[in-house]
């Protein structure tokens, strides 16, 4: 096993099957919600394909909010680490150039806890 | 197989003290013998009170089974006979004691009758299981332990308030039964409610949980939070209150998971998210509800533990979490891979995983209750589970993009540990009836009906599908290197920093009044000195003496005047 081994998703042939694959399931699943009898709790449930498209709509007004949640939430990743630092500027946004710039702390303190229970 | 008088607790205290004593093989022996005889006792313990002590008029009841206690005492036995095992490789004597007795203070709590040795073991829990989050030996450990101790003995301090207000309404000490009526009631309630990481009060956990050793955080994961829903289901079902607070908790943690690079973070949010649905669960107060939380709760402890025992043995073999840091380890950790994926198809209940059977009882209790909109909150939060939990934690840590970390699977200890939890995890997935049989009611439930699988995979593969979707088209928010406020800013920064600003003007202002007073009353004294030159001249030759003398001679006066008027 050498470094030039071939992976399973090295290949992104492989990536596309995957793929594929659910988009066949979902096309499927869509079909079966027309010829499956349901018996419904809900009248909502009565629309046609309701759980698929509540399903799609809500993860991408949940992705949507969540990105648009980073612009006011988002802070250097040291942030609470030396509180003079950050003293005076605390409410305003800071942008992703800054979210990088605690990369070499992290390293250490990643190497740092390491082994704490090997 | 032995006297039925005796706590399941004691057997894990003596744990305690043997981890202490003993190193090696022959500590690990004895700490996984110790859940297992636990266990296998337990099994055969009846319902009804064991054990009954007077204390000062009141009777305390330490050791209570029923339905209700035997259920959750079963699953923290599990939970700490899966956590030991993970943990065999650990040497460090502080974190295998604080485990033994952290499970001990769980498996206490649930027996507990009475409302002070809940207290007792309330408290037992905090001081516990802080070592494991400062046996992490790093600063941020330090600070987020110390934040951890200070919610957790509040809320035991409000728990105890609370309780001797329930005495002196009440006078009985029991704990059954409380509702929300009187101070008593809401005070315990909100004691219940901060370690249940309700809204506003979860931010310990999401703090905490991730600065956690890599198995400290299992055993955290499975204790704490379970036994505030133990007490909530115990003290309060059928309060409407928690039906609103649940569903909050169901859908806030899912945005913050989203953006979130920690992932044993994400995982942390997910926790709440998951508690939600079982304080959903008690709130509705149905039995099928009842059912619900009770049986989520069982699974969540297993897919939960299972999770943080996946990314454990990534940050054990790597020494990274950031999503941002991680990618690619499919290709040297494959068993841990797969596990993970196990446990993260259980957490987002697909058909055939523990999930499903649990989650589906409160779902189905909501809208049979004529819950809509809470119905909803909870469809959406699964939605939600699925695109963080399910899809978000094995993707970063094992696919994405190639990190070039080349990390071998976790020691044979940690993979048999996620092993027996997924087996867990699907065993009871594809066969409920074990885990229904052991509910507080018999409901008579069952999850696999053609409607409810079609509208639950339907529901998850269209959130994988925007997933893909979003990915594709570059609107996923990327891991990045970064820190998400949540509520703990407020005191972690708006209040520090609030405080440093009023005493800064604090102290100017005491120094401008200070070097005003002191200005004037040196004008003051140049004044009467000059004013006394002449006096001086005759009653003393030296300057300074002369001021004395005028001084001596106003107090001597301020005297007399004083005497005359008294």
């Amino acid at each position: 096993m050498d470094n030039e081994k071939q992976y399973l998703f090295d290949n992104p042939k492989n990536i596309q099957r995957v793929l594929y694959l659910l988009y066949a399931c979902c096309t499927l699943l869509v079909i079966l919600d027309f010829v499956i009898h349901r018996h419904v709790y809900h009248s909502w449930e009565n629309l046609p394909i309701f759980y698929p498209i509540y399903g799609f709509v809500g993860c991408v007004i949940l992705v949507l909010i969540a990105s648009w949640m980073r612009t006011f939430l988002m802070r250097p990743e040291g942030y609470y680490d030396e509180p003079e630092a950050n003293d005076n500027n605390h409410s305003t946004p800071t942008s992703d150039a800054d979210a990088t710039s605690g990369h070499a702390t992290d390293v250490k303190k990643d190497i740092g806890d390491r082994n704490v229970d090997a | 197989m032995w006297m039925l008088e005796l706590p399941p607790f004691v057997l894990f205290l003596i744990g305690g003290l043997i981890a202490a004593t003993t190193r090696g093989k022959l500590r690990g022996a004895l700490m996984i013998a110790i859940p297992v005889i636990s266990g296998l006792h337990l099994w055969t313990v009846p319902e009804g009170v064991h054990l009954q002590l007077m204390f000062l008029d009141y009777q305390l009841v330490p050791y209570r089974a029923d339905k209700l206690s035997l259920m959750f005492g079963y699953i923290f036995h599990i939970a700490a006979f899966i956590a030991i095992i993970y943990s065999l490789h650990v040497k460090d004597t502080i974190q295998q004691v604080a485990a033994m007795l952290y499970a001990g203070s769980a498996i206490g709590a649930v027996f507990a009758g009475d409302l002070l040795t809940l207290f007792v073991f309330w408290e037992l829990l905090a001081f516990t299981s802080v070592f494991l989050i400062w046996a992490r030996r790093t600063p941020q450990a330090y600070s987020a332990g110390m934040r951890y101790l200070i919610m957790q003995v509040l809320s035991g301090v409000i728990l105890l308030v609370g309780a001797l207000f329930y005495i002196a309404d009440t006078g009985s000490i029991s704990f059954d039964f409380i509702g929300l009526e009187g101070i008593a009631g809401w005070l315990i309630f909100i004691a219940f409610g901060i370690k249940c990481a309700f809204p506003f009060a979860h931010t310990w956990l999401t703090d905490a949980y991730p600065e956690a050793t890599p198995t400290g955080t299992v055993l955290l994961s499975a204790f704490t939070t379970k036994v505030a829903v133990y007490a909530l289901a115990r003290g309060y079902p059928g309060t409407e209150l928690l039906i609103y607070i649940g569903a909050a908790m169901t859908c806030f943690p899912i945005f913050f998971a989203v953006i979130e690079n920690d992932l044993r973070r994400v995982l942390a949010y997910s926790l709440i998210n998951q508690v939600g649905f079982m304080v959903v669960g008690i709130g509705i107060g149905t039995a099928l509800a009842l059912n619900g939380a009770v049986s989520h709760a069982f699974n969540d402890v297993i897919f939960k533990g299972l999770l943080f025992m996946s990314m454990g043995a990534v940050l054990h073999m790597t020494g990274r979490i950031n999503g941002s840091d991680l990618g690619g380890l499919y290709k040297t950790m494959p068993k841990t891979t797969i596990l993970c994926i196990v446990g993260a198809a259980s957490i987002s209940a697909f058909p055939l995983f523990s999930g499903f059977v649990s989650k589906s009882m409160v779902m189905t209790a909501a809208i049979e209750t004529g819950h809509d909109w809470v119905w909803l909150m909870l469809l959406f939060a699964s939605a939600g589970v699925f695109h963080h939990a399910g899809i978000k934690i094995p993707y970063f840590a094992f696919f994405a993009h190639d990190s070039g970390i080349r990390a071998n699977d976790p020691p044979n200890n940690m993979v048999l540990a996620m092993f027996i939890a997924a087996c867990l995890c699907i065993g009871i997935g594809i066969y409920p009836a074990a885990l229904y049989s052991l509910l507080p009611y018999d409901t008579g439930y069952n999850p696999y009906d053609a409607t409810h699988v079609l509208a639950q995979t339907q529901l998850l593969l269209f959130s994988a599908l925007a997933f893909v979707w979003l990915n594709l088209k570059g609107m996923y928010p990327p891991e990045l290197r970064s820190t998400h406020l949540d509520v703990d800013w407020v005191y972690r920064r708006l209040v520090p920093n609030a405080l440093q600003r009023m005493f800064a003007v604090i102290w100017r202002v005491d120094g401008e009044v200070r070097q005003a007073v002191l200005g004037k009353l040196n004008q003051g004294q140049q004044l009467l000195t000059r004013k006394s030159k002449g006096a001086g001249s005759f009653i003393s030759s030296t300057y300074p003496s002369g001021n004395m003398v005028l001084w001596v001679a106003i107090i001597l006066a301020a005297y007399l005047f004083m005497v005359f008027i008294g």
